[in-house]
């Protein structure tokens, strides 16, 4: 239905709430005396404050924690809304179980008061964050009022050498485009070297399009994308899914089709990606320089690079590899897939290595599900036996709300999205990569992507 | 809340990318609700110990009568970052009613806007001129915003500057709508899709028909 213009309200088909900001949302409803109006559209799960120590329970280390975890499952269970509490077996990450389950399928509008809602874009859903008034508006009237974005394809020529994965990807794209670069866009991402990509990997690149400022990331499902949704829990079963799989297909942008704006990039020499600053577009090739101040290309960029140099206690000019890290997280919505623990794991197998000396070194799965694989492929004990923690699932520390954290002020190497000043914690430098520079940087000692296949 | 007019202190803060875990650290979303948040805001940056609450003498909402400031000048893209709307809430229960920047995240617009926060879009030369009238003496020097006329004035000098929004955005803050309750309007035009698409896309429909 069109409101203006530009406006129009669109009928959402799947909500998805965590108990960080979808307790405000529930219970914005609630007080207003308003229901979900279809409440097996609504999920949601525990992941944000919950903790990853094995033997967990509502206890967190997070102030005042717990607090959200009982507001939430009440809420939840008031609202009647399906919940994947913390002892679950489905629990996890929420970006990760809604494609998992089937919660998020090619062409379903998704919204979940999350900026990172935008990974599911590469199953080829509109999938995209919203405050929680807005996702009230969603849980109340199955709808929301949408102002168009404009449109950007950004098509890769060549394809990614091995060892540079889709991180390295998305990581070279912000570094390009910028961290504004896609505000007010919904961008598609194209190529071969796009179509080469697994789902997984496809989530992971999508993922990180909310820090390029874009409304939202989207990648055309194909064959790869019905094969992975077959059969998930909540995907339409035999002549539905006939019906919905011809659908699907159809959900390609036509011959010529007109973008508001086209991006080329050439990826062919493509090198994994580390970031030195304190926004997700201060990154470089891994053994490349640290840009000096004085090269910046006007004088804002370079403030904003002498305040991240100063925060992350490097200098320009020097290298990457010039700094020891003090500990390495593998987890995250952006890489905490059964590929990515794959990927980290075969690395630490092939070089037989193992932590460096001094290095806290964590692996959070995902989800349940994601656990439990890795476990049937026994990649725990690969990590265990490199000197790494084997967590639950959840997002942990990937960011900071006061309570668990690497260490006060420590330079950690992260698969995580977003290296904002205090995000992993007081005054922590974080640096993000791939699994794969991850681990080798965690062997190493330093950072390095020095990955000998 | 409806917002028409507003004359306020107006404190710089232009630097770009201005991100929500600055706004409000999420270690400072302390309880499940909408307030409470007004202590957190902008913590990293106006405290040089958030666990004390040691005020940081450098940080500009620290200083004179900036204290007072409901109008925030801000650089590019405010407001990017995490979805969190506390990000809103924080601003607003601190005071703020207006925030100037040449570009805002989208999800942060959207918040700001249902929480009668006036997010105004304004080129970096604007900005600039704005900040240079009210730094001299910003207790006399205050602005003042127009939603009906589109403007922002600076009274001393008798100075103008005009700025577009969205219409359906300046509607909706002017009349200080609750959105649920106009989409409410609605809902038989939502039962009819509904009918029609359940045909179309039977698997977006869990549970009985
Ligand atoms: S893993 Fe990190 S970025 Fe992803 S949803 Fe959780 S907190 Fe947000």
């Amino acid at each position: 239905m069109t409101l203006s213009e530009r406006q129009s309200l669109l009928y959402i088909d799947r909500i998805f709430l965590h108990e960080r900001t979808g307790s405000v949302a529930l219970n914005g409803l609630l007080e207003r005396d308003r229901s979900v109006r279809r409440r097996e559209h609504a999920f949601c799960t525990m992941d944000h404050i919950v903790d990853t120590r094995p033997g967990r329970g509502d206890e967190t280390l997070m102030p005042s924690g717990r607090d959200f975890i009982v507001a939430t499952r009440h809420a939840a269970h008031e609202t009647g809304i399906q919940l994947f509490d913390i002892a679950d077996a489905d629990q996890g990450i929420v970006h990760v179980i809604s494609p998992e389950l089937g919660i998020a399928l090619p062409g379903l509008t998704l919204v979940c008061p999350d900026s990172h809602t935008c990974t599911l874009g590469g199953l080829g859903a509109l999938a995209w964050g919203v405050g929680s008034t807005e996702a009230e508006h969603a849980l109340a009237t199955s709808t929301l009022r949408v102002t168009r974005p404009q449109t950007m394809r950004v098509t890769y020529t060549g394809e990614l050498a091995s060892g540079v994965t889709a991180k390295d990807l998305i990581l070279f794209t912000i570094r390009e485009l910028s961290a504004a670069g896609g505000a007010g866009y919904a961008i598609e991402f194209a190529g071969s070297a796009v179509e080469a990509l697994s789902v997984e990997a496809r989530l992971t690149l999508c993922n990180m399009t909310t820090e390029l400022s874009a409304f939202t990331g989207l990648i055309a499902p194909d064959q790869k994308v019905l094969e992975y949704c077959m059969g998930r829990r909540y995907a339409p079963q035999d002549a539905v899914w006939e019906h919905a799989s011809g659908y699907w297909q159809s959900l390609r942008s036509d011959e010529g089709a007109n973008f508001d704006c086209e991006q080329l990039m050439d990826i062919d020499s493509l090198k994994p990606q580390l970031s030195w600053g304190t926004s997700p577009q201060h990154c470089i090739d891994w053994n490349g320089t640290i840009p000096q101040p004085a090269d910046a290309s006007d004088e804002d960029q370079a403030t904003a690079w002498s305040r991240a140099q100063r925060y992350m206690e490097v200098r320009g000019g020097s290298r990457l590899a010039d700094y020891p890290i003090d500990a390495a997280f593998i987890g995250s919505c952006t890489n905490s897939r059964l590929s990515d623990l794959r990927d980290a794991a075969a690395y630490l197998q092939r070089t037989g290595s193992r932590v460096a000396k001094g290095v806290k070194a964590l692996c959070v799965p995902g989800s349940g599900q994601v656990k439990r694989a890795a476990e049937a492929e026994g990649l725990h004990e690969v990590f265990l036996h490199a000197g790494f923690e084997w967590r639950e699932p959840g997002c942990s520390m990937c960011f900071f709300a006061g309570g668990e954290s690497l260490g006060d002020g420590v330079r950690v190497i992260s698969t995580t999205n977003r290296n904002f000043e205090g995000r992993q914690g007081l005054r922590v430098k974080t640096h993000i990569a791939s699994p794969l520079t991850t681990v080798a940087s965690a062997c190493a000692g330093y950072l390095t992507a020095d990955t000998p296949l | 809340m409806p917002f028409t007019r507003h004359t306020g202190v107006a404190a710089p803060l232009v630097r770009p990318n201005i991100d929500t875990d600055t706004i409000i650290p999420s270690r400072e979303m302390r309880t499940v609700s909408r307030s409470g948040l007004a202590a957190g805001l902008f913590a990293p940056w106006r405290y040089s110990d958030p666990d004390t609450r040691t005020e940081n003498p450098h940080f500009v909402l620290n200083q004179g009568a900036f204290r007072q400031a409901s109008i925030l000048l801000a650089g590019a893209n405010f407001g990017c970052g995490s979805s969190r709307e506390h990000a809103v809430w924080a601003l607003v229960e601190s005071g703020f009613r207006v925030i100037i920047a040449p570009s805002f995240a989208t999800i942060f617009r959207n918040n700001a806007q249902r929480n009668g926060l006036l997010t105004i879009e304004l080129d970096g030369d604007d900005i600039e001129r704005l900040v240079q009238w009210v730094s001299d003496d910003p207790e006399t020097c205050p602005l003042s915003v127009d939603l009906e006329a589109c403007t922002v004035r600076h009274d001393p000098e008798q100075q103008v500057v005009e700025f577009s929004i969205e219409p359906v955005a300046r509607e909706m803050l002017l009349s200080g709508l609750d959105e649920i309750g106009m989409t409410e309007q609605s809902l038989h035009h939502i039962d009819a899709f509904e009918a029609q698409d359940r045909v179309k896309r039977p698997w977006v429909y869990l549970g009985q028909a």
